[in-house]
């Protein structure tokens, strides 16, 4: 079961809401659908992207997999220390494996994402 | 046929064995109409004492004299014995590209030590497992400079060597990139007032080779500097890798400032026969900090599971087989048993050999030109100091050793490009200044 | 007590790294004495050019050489022990006289740059490969410059795009089937074009009708591999050839497959414009653990004026020339002209085997990877039904219900003393197992490797653990790749 406090989107990320702002990750199912992570490309704070836009990307060993940005927004801050620990997505993938803290650019965007519930029903199906 | 074990008998238990009548049953999958009913019109199949003569006849046909003085980017040096020695061994050359790690170590490991020796010689931190040569190798260069600085305007010096600078037009010209060129000055070595005023902040890399296609020596640290002023990467193209023996790496220095950011270049000198033009094989070091931009193979140093040391093909979803499209190249292959030939050379000559036969071309070559002026009317151009090439102008028109420049720079007229290495002796090199003298 | 550095086994099994073998002093090379007057470097040059030392690199005897390289040989996987069945490298036995043919000094020491009379042998070498490779494709025109497989694509696409150009428009897009290999879409983008997947059917082959949807006036070419990564012909392809000509368009064929069809059928017969051949699969130039390869393009008289310069003309008199006068040619695509070693080596194994020669080779092979399908495929899953020219795809599906996943087989594998096979591509079978074991194999050779396979498949379903933890006899284990990738070591240094 996914934590139920978050949204999340069909490419496998989670965004955690907190006011004006949000942090952003990758899902369990995700992290394990990948494998051991290697390397993280994320972007610099202050960029700006609109909803579904690719904001970086994740590597194990024999997969790249582009990342989506939940909603538009502006990138505040930037986990930095997956640079050197990037198992930490692997290990940790709803806490110390956060990518990115954003400011929500149109809040009612989060509308199109899914629940815990949906989401988890949506990787069931995607398994089968 | 010699090389197919399975003989007829076998052949015909296996199809049964298939549940299949013929042979041309299996190939049941490709539609009538497209099947070849006759033979291939080939020249009729020839035993191994024939293959012997047809092979050796040709290549009699070739001139291979060392006294040809010719060099231009593949260049005849000593090939110690023991090169072939090991490469002849069936365990390296035929084995595959090493994806399979635990039973490849022994191309890995040799894999390793050349991207170290590439790093030691170029004063890089890093170096790839080797590219097809120089010359695709200059190319993928300014693809990764374009990559890393964004930026789409090269500027590369006239004496590049030529046919690199038209595989890198080849390769760039559908993909945006803009590349001008900076002249030459009377000394033979780039023009840095020219590079200067051409510089600005939108100039991805300065392109440079040295020693340069004349065979002087460029002030590639200068240049770096340069470079770096604007904003712009340095990128330094080396064919004659021998060099590396004596002359000051572009990416030494006690300036960062100062050195390159992209070495690249021909290691054929390192072992490697000049086999008509190929195989040769080409390099790429740079800083750590560039090493996710980088094309071509990479092997890291590991552990197993239980912690001993070993070898692995690594950082791969940079390539073609991972990320198809948006690869940093589509690169697949590496010059593997070349890479080996050059490092088994290396460690063979080792630092001081190969300090030696630096000095041996330099001194021969500086022989060479003090004689052609002491004792002849033609003119050797460009005054810059010189590794193992020099430019003669010809006075007249008699017959003359080394390459007409005029394909490349017909501004040179009837100027030739010299090579003398440690293999000419000075006997050698009297007969030819005796030829051009009379 | 401190540990001893080594472990009691023999260095053979356990070998530094050169940089960690050196002696001051120690020697392996010498020159002639200097016959030259001798001066310092300084009085000829700038001492700000002079390098002062190579930090880290060793000295080291002959016998250290020797023994250091001849020691990490043995520590490969290599064909002339045995079966190497890597499914679309086509590793198959390299007869010993192609090496000492290319070694010949008229060969080895030869060079471009002379003049046209002093290399006839080299250009009649490169010609006669030229006209043979014609002729096994069926096409009008080769060049030889290629340097390897993805380069030849390179080549070729760029040959397409000149073509398109020449007609007023380069188009915009490259069509390519979902079970290409990565280098044929890396190719295209560094060509300057989109990349635009075609599925397969449930065949395993292009689905036509998805196919002729997507072919429109903004496609330069389809990128086809025939016989396809699966080893399957496709059998449209006249058809969809047809299709794609009609809207202008062109089609490439990857040839890394040529080892099924040598005198069977040729893709100039049915609708090729231009592909690329691997020397080192098909005509058994050494794969030299990565290289160098060879990937001479063929192409139909339309791409000819394109080709890269120079060409190899053959003149009225006899003789030959590099000819450089091309107007309408893509460039240079290598400096010189293409690996010239292994032409050599090709051209020896085409002549060694003739017409006849060569069709028994695709034969045989059809017929060896026939042999192990029929005998594997009911311990393993077969990705599809039709029918198999020179290789066999399976999928791990049936051993993936024990968590013995495609990787477990093939680390299992080399306890039984194999190489594995190509695995987890084609990218669209899930687990993929992709055999090819090439003529070169006997019956006895395939028949173990059967063997090896069957056994495994028991231990998968009786004791998963086993082939989980393979290999258990290799000299290392398996390297902890996520380790390696994270933080990356690619050079030794002093002090680690």
């Amino acid at each position: 079961m996914s934590p139920d406090d978050l949204l999340y989107t069909k490419e496998h990320e989670w965004l955690r809401i907190a006011g004006d702002g949000g942090t952003v990750g990758i899902t369990d199912h995700a992290q394990k659908e990948l494998g051991d992570i290697v390397y993280v490309e994320l972007p610099k704070a202050g960029t700006k992207f609109d909803s579904g836009e690719t904001f970086g990307s994740v590597e194990s060993v024999k997969a790249v997999s582009e990342l989506y940005i939940p909603v538009s927004a502006e990138i505040i801050e930037v986990n930095d220390d997956l640079g050197s620990a990037p198992e930490k997505i692997n290990e940790d993938p709803y806490g110390a494996g956060w990518m990115i803290r954003i400011r929500l650019l149109n809040k009612n965007e989060t509308a199109d994402l899914m629940s815990a519930e949906e989401y988890d029903e949506y990787t069931s199906e995607e398994k089968e | 046929m010699r090389y197919i074990p399975n003989s007829q008998a076998d052949r015909q238990r296996m199809l049964a064995e298939i549940g299949v009548d013929s042979m041309e049953q299996l190939f049941s999958g490709i539609p009538e109409k497209l099947r070849l009913r006759r033979f291939l019109d080939l020249p009729r199949a020839l035993s191994e004492p024939e293959l012997l003569e047809y092979f050796r006849k040709r290549a009699s046909k070739n001139e291979i004299d060392p006294a040809l003085f010719i060099g231009a980017g593949i260049y005849r040096h000593y090939i110690p014995i023991i090169i072939d020695a090991l490469i002849s061994r069936s365990e390296f050359y035929t084995a595959y590209t090493p994806y399979q790690a635990e039973i490849a170590q022994g191309t890995l490991q040799a894999i390793f030590e050349f991207q170290t020796y590439i790093a030691q010689l170029t004063g890089m931190d890093v170096a790839n497992a080797s590219l097809y040569d120089g010359s695709t190798g200059l190319a993928e260069a300014v693809l990764m400079g374009q990559r890393i600085t964004r930026k789409h305007k090269f500027l590369v010096a006239r004496t590049v060597h030529p046919e690199y600078l038209a595989v890198v037009d080849t390769y760039v010209k559908n993909l945006g990139i803009q590349v001008e060129f900076i002249d030459y000055t009377a000394d033979g070595r780039l023009d840095l007032e020219q590079l200067e005023r051409k510089l600005d902040t939108n100039t991805a890399a300065v392109v440079v080779q040295s020693p340069n296609f004349f065979g002087t020596i460029e002030r590639t640290h200068v240049i770096a500097e340069i470079a770096h002023k604007r904003a712009a990467l340095s990128i330094t193209n080396i064919c004659e890798a021998i060099s590396l023996g004596i002359l000051k790496p572009a990416g030494e220095d006690h300036s960062e400032a100062r050195t390159a950011d992209i070495i690249v270049g021909e290691v054929q000198s390192f072992g490697v026969p000049p086999s008509f033009g190929g195989p040769h094989v080409g390099f790429l070091a740079t800083r750590d900090k560039y090493v996710r931009q980088m094309p071509g193979r990479l092997v890291g140093m590991g552990k197993d599971f239980s912690g001993r040391r070993g070898f692995v093909l690594t950082l791969s979803t940079r390539e073609q087989h991972i990320r198809r499209e948006k690869a940093t190249s589509n690169i697949c292959t590496n010059q593997s048993l070349c890479a080996l030939m050059a490092t088994i050379y290396l460690a063979t000559v080792g630092p001081k050999g190969l300090r030696e036969i630096c000095e041996h071309n330099v001194l021969k070559t500086e022989y060479a030109v003090t004689q052609i002026r002491q004792r002849t009317k033609h003119r050797v151009l460009f005054a810059a100091p010189r590794f193992n090439e020099f430019v003669v102008q010809p006075a007249d028109s008699r017959q003359f050793p080394g390459l007409p420049l005029s394909r490349f720079y017909p501004e040179l007229g009837n100027a030739r490009l010299l090579c003398v290495t440690e293999i000419n002796s000075r006997e050698q090199i009297d007969a030819m200044v005796r030829s051009l003298a009379s | 007590m401190s540990k001893p550095e080594r472990t009691s086994t023999h260095f053979s099994m356990n070998e530094s790294l050169l940089f960690e073998e050196g002696s001051p002093g120690r020697c392996a090379f010498d020159l002639p004495q200097l016959d030259v007057p001798r001066k310092e470097m300084s009085e000829l040059m700038d001492p700000e050019l002079l390098r002062s030392e190579i930090p880290g690199m060793p000295e080291l005897s002959e016998v250290d050489v020797i023994r250091h390289f001849t020691r990490l040989s043995s520590w490969n996987y290599h064909i002339d022990l045995g079966l190497y069945p890597l499914g679309s490298c086509t590793m198959k036995y390299n007869p010993k006289i192609n090496e000492r043919m290319a070694r010949l000094e008229g060969f080895a020491l030869a060079h471009p740059y002379l003049p046209g009379e002093m290399i006839q042998g080299a250009l009649e070498v490169q010609k006669t490969l030229e006209n043979c490779l014609a002729q096994i494709s069926g096409m009008d025109a080769v060049t030889l410059q290629p340097a390897a497989g993805a380069h030849g694509e390179l080549t070729g696409i760029l040959m397409v795009r000149a073509y398109h150009q020449s007609r007023g428009n380069p188009r915009k897009k490259i069509l390519i089937p979902d079970s290409a290999h990565g280098t044929n879409p890396a190719s295209a983008a560094i060509a300057g074009y989109v990349v635009e997947s075609v599925p397969s059917n449930n065949r395993g082959t292009i689905d036509s009708g998805e196919l002729r949807k997507l072919v429109n006036d903004d496609v330069a070419a389809i990128m086809i591999t025939n016989p396809n990564t699966l080893g399957i012909f496709e059998s449209e392809i006249a058809g969809i050839a047809e299709s794609v000509h009609a809207h202008g368009a062109l089609v490439y064929m990857d040839g890394a497959n040529l080892n099924a069809m040598m005198g069977i059928t040729r893709p100039g017969d049915f609708g090729i414009d231009v592909l690329h051949i691997n020397l080192h699969k098909t005509f058994t130039t050494p794969h030299g653990g990565g290289g160098p390869g060879s990937g001479p393009v063929a192409v139909k008289k339309v791409l000819e004026p394109f080709l890269p310069y120079p060409v190899i003309q053959s003149n009225a008199n006899g003789s030959y020339s590099f000819n450089y006068d091309r107007p309408h040619s893509i460039g240079k695509v290598k400096a010189y002209n293409g690996q010239f070693g292994m032409h050599v080596r090709a051209l020896c194994y085409i002549l060694a085997n003739g017409a006849e020669g060569l069709k028994e080779v695709s034969e045989v092979a059809v017929l060896n990877a026939n042999y192990i399908r029929s005998k594997l495929k009911d311990a393993y899953a077969l990705a599809y039904d039709s029918p198999s020219l020179h290789e066999v795809v399976f999928s791990d599906r049936l051993q993936a219900r024990k968590d013995v996943h495609v990787w477990d087989i093939a680390k299992r594998l080399m306890d039984y003393g194999f190489h594995p096979p190509t695995v987890s591509f084609p990218l669209i079978v899930p687990g993929a197992i992709m055999i090819e074991p090439t003529e070169t194999e006997s019956k006895q050779e395939l028949d173990a490797f059967i063997e090896a396979m069957l056994a495994i498949e028991k231990e998968a379903e009786q004791n998963p653990e086993l082939v989980k933890s393979a290999p258990h006899t290799t000299r290392v284990g398996r390297i902890d790749e996520a380790a390696a990738a994270r933080k990356p070591v690619l050079r030794w240094r002093a002090g680690g």
